[in-house]
């Protein structure tokens, strides 16, 4: 586009002040930058948690840290990855695409949109201010399973009550994302004509509304228990621990395909665009999307077959989880057909899509290897369940966002990456992601707990390897950072409004970068 | 400096009210956990956090209130309201959900094998307790206590609570034909129903905690009564405060027989709260 357009675009949000834009927001792009910026920064600090915990495992033997600080550090990069990054990322991308692609002219609720923001940081500072206080931060897994989590010090209420924050905020961003989906698409938007990232989201953010209260209910009995002297989660007054991770996976199972739809759905825009064909089997993607969310609901005790359940349960989780095998194969099938025959180019999002598949279904491999529950008996809290996570939430979640930036930053900013930076970062990441967790699996299968600072000196060439890979992962992503600062700060060859020659949906029909305002006059969808 | 979109979606300019509302839940959530660890200035930063929250109340609500009846909300806008409200309302149906699990958990599960259901359990834990519900559990066996009967409070209360509903829609029809002196009455008649319901429960723990000995820690039956119970009369002090501020603006003239979606967004709540209630007094009460 050309500069004029350029001057144009901007000119409505620098007459607001930089106050009013940043801070006092109800434009779903302002927003959606804001969410998009606060993940990387908490993709970085969890990054270097990760770091601290791949430096103390390079070699056996107490290193360079506190066991009890090493256990801080696992507990907070789950939770940072989770509620800080791969979440916000993902409802960051909704705000920005969502209103384009089903021709709104925002948001449904705007203000709303800037509350859910602005309680993200809120509770993520909470969570994290607790590493300053006396007795250093939560230390019993980002799980916070009881009576572990109850020795918590001074940190324990920070963390339930950052936890109830993020959870409202996520509640008020998912209740707005159904709104706008089922009120605001344009005339003609049928809802099965939306694009495949719209309809995971709105399965998303279902799920979201589903089982985020339920994790509120469950940290509120964690709550109550620590303070008040209820007995839910203790055996003396009745109750029982193990209530607490049936509630907890509840939340928990339904949270992991939250943080994997919509990378589902962004993949099934990018693999089309640079195949230069239509996605194949659209409704069946659509109706596979909905049957893993309802999956997800009937599956959460595979992650407690060891905790103790009468053994109809374990069959029914057991079997009920092997189920989600088949829509999940329906889309990877549905992926690869699209590309079959397909006239394919790589650029850098494209690259990622590809790499997003490939990895991504080796997660869901060794998914099914620790579905089968007398398996999973042996491979229960081992690195070989660090390895099968990684690979679905790296591989997987973080994958499929990059590669959506590196797909609609031209959109958003008005410039091109740097495609040769962009595929360098690409093939660092690859090679490296794989130095670092494909040996877990190995490590996995030989007895490695998770979890524990030290490990027997058999472990010890896979584990460095595996910090090795680490490292340089984590390095390589500077890369991303440089070149997402580079393009935001305005630097490089302008975009067209169509930017990838075979994009196709209303997103593409309006000039990059995106107008402040870009559907004021709905567009006609035939 | 508002402006309706074309088709009239009316989409605000910008605000301050989401930027001051997360400063005071940072400040109740700060001050809060800081209360509870017994931190100085736990209970001043929750009482400026709570004070802050009632200010963006009266604040953000009522810039709503403004823009609606100076007529920016097209049907459209209406519509996401009624979304909003609707996903809201099932957010909390999922938050009573896992405390009721916990109920069905301990009822069917937990204490039937902590009393010898599941020899491996009871053996290793509390060997030949026997237990039957309600109970405060096996490591609390010399805790008499008297468990909450059906009658009479929590039967007068269903029957309050139903009428309330009752009353509701009787103003809901009231206003719908225009009759705003029926609508009125029908809305304080509510108002009454649910403050009326709210003191009973009030003295239904007062009774338990001081003459039958039903505390919050008296074990698993006391947990689930008082926090289940607890969470309900929390949402029906909230929504007699709801609907006070409706009655308030019914008796302004706010609401037209075709346009009054913040008195149907209340009524739904209340509705919300009646069905809960009903599966607490099934639940908790009878069974």
């Amino acid at each position: 586009m050309s500069a004029t357009s350029h001057d144009v675009a901007h000119g409505h949000e620098h007459s607001q002040g930089f106050i009013r834009r940043w801070l006092m927001s109800t434009s779903h792009k302002d927003i959606g930058t804001l969410y998009l910026v606060t993940a990387l920064i908490a993709l970085f600090s969890g990054g270097t948690m990760a770091m601290v915990i791949r430096a103390e495992l390079f070699q056996p033997g107490i290193q360079l840290v506190d066991p009890y600080f090493f256990n801080q550090m696992t507990t907070l990069h789950g939770l940072i990855m989770i509620f800080g990054a791969v979440m916000p990322a993902f409802v960051g991308l909704a705000n920005w695409m969502i209103p384009m692609m089903v021709g709104a002219p925002d948001m449904a609720l705007p203000r709303m949109n800037n509350f859910s923001f602005w309680l993200l940081p809120v509770g993520l500072l909470l969570i994290a201010s607790t590493l300053l206080m006396p007795g250093g931060g939560p230390a019993g897994g980002w799980t916070m399973y009881p009576p572990l989590v109850l020795q918590t010090g001074q940190a324990f209420p920070f963390l339930i009550f950052g936890i109830h924050i993020l959870g409202i905020s996520s509640i008020m961003g998912a209740i707005n994302v159904i709104a706008t989906v089922l009120n605001m698409r344009a005339p003609g938007m049928t809802l099965m004509k939306m694009p495949m990232f719209v309809w995971t989201w709105l399965i998303t953010a279902f799920l979201l509304i589903a089982v985020m209260p339920v994790l509120a209910g469950a940290i509120t009995m964690l709550l109550t228990d620590q303070y008040f002297g209820t007995t839910f989660f203790n055996a003396a007054g009745g109750g029982d621990p193990a209530l607490y991770q049936h509630i907890f996976w509840f939340f928990g199972h339904p949270e992991v395909y939250i943080m994997i739809l919509p990378a589902f759905g962004i993949i099934s825009e990018i693999v089309p665009t640079f195949a230069r064909k239509p996605l194949f089997g659209y409704a069946s993607m659509v109706y596979a999307t909905a049957s893993i969310a309802f999956l997800s609901f009937i599956v959460w005790a595979h992650h407690m077959f060891t905790v103790g359940m009468p053994l109809a349960g374990e069959l029914f989780f057991m079997y009920a989880t092997m189920l989600i095998a088949v829509p999940t194969g329906v889309k990877v099938f549905n992926w690869v057909a699209t590309m079959w025959r397909g006239a394919m180019t790589f650029e850098t999002p494209m690259l990622f899509a590809i790499g997003f598949i490939i990895l991504f279904t080796i997660g869901g491999f060794s998914g099914l290897m620790l579905a089968i529950a007398p398996a999973d008996f042996q491979y229960h809290d081992t690195y070989f369940v660090v390895a099968h996570f990684h690979y679905v939430l790296v591989t997987g979640a973080l994958f499929s966002i990059i590669a959506a930036v590196y797909y609609w930053l031209p959109k958003w900013t008005g410039v091109m990456y740097n495609e040769r930076l962009g595929k360098t970062h690409f093939w660092l990441s690859v090679i490296f992601v794989n130095v670092l967790f494909f040996p877990q699996h190995f490590l996995g299968l030989a007895g490695m707990p998770r979890r524990i600072p030290d490990y027997s000196v058999q472990f010890a060439d896979w584990n460095m390897v595996s910090s090795i890979g680490g490292f340089g992962f984590g390095l390589t992503q500077l890369l991303f950072a440089y070149l997402v600062i580079r393009s935001m700060s305005g630097r490089g060859e302008p975009a067209s409004a169509r930017v990838w020659e075979g994009a196709r949906g209303l997103e593409w029909e309006v000039p990059s970068p995106a107008p402040h305002h870009t559907f004021e006059t709905p567009p006609e969808v035939r | 400096m508002a402006h309706a979109q074309g088709g009239g979606y009316y989409v605000p300019d910008y605000s301050y009210w989401p930027l001051v509302a997360s400063a005071g839940l940072a400040c109740m959530g700060a001050g809060g956990a800081g209360y509870l660890q017994g931190l100085s200035w736990g209970p001043y930063a929750l009482s400026i956090g709570l004070a802050i929250m009632v200010v963006v109340f009266f604040g953000w609500f009522g810039s709503v209130i403004r823009e609606g009846l100076s007529g920016l909300y097209s049907d459209q806008v209406d519509v996401s309201f009624r979304w909003g409200m609707i996903w809201f309302i099932f957010s909390e149906v999922m938050f009573f959900g896992a405390f009721f699990g916990a109920l069905f958990y301990a009822r069917m599960l937990s204490v039937p094998w902590l009393g010898g259901a599941d020899p491996a359990t009871s053996k290793v834990l509390w060997d030949s307790v026997a237990l039957n519900w309600p109970t405060a559990g096996p490591g609390m066996t010399g805790l008499e206590f008297e468990p909450m009967g059906a009658w009479p409070l929590p039967s007068i209360n269903t029957i309050i609570l139903l009428s309330s509903g009752v009353t509701l829609t009787i103003g809901h029809h009231a206003l719908k034909a225009g009759e705003r002196g029926k609508l009125i009455l029908a809305m304080w008649a509510t108002i009454l129903l649910g403050a009326s319901f709210v003191s009973l429960q009030a003295f239904e723990y007062f009774e338990a905690w001081t003459h039958m000995n039903l505390q919050l820690d008296t074990g698993i039956y006391g947990s689930t009564f008082f926090m289940l119970t607890g969470f309900h009369g929390a949402h029906v002090i909230m929504g007699t405060i709801m609907l006070t501020v409706i009655a308030l603006r019914c008796m302004r003239g706010h609401f037209n027989p075709d346009h009054h979606f913040g008195f149907e967004a209340v009524a739904w709540y209340w509705h919300f709260v009646d069905v809960v209630w009903l599966g607490l007094f099934v639940f908790v009460y009878i069974l």
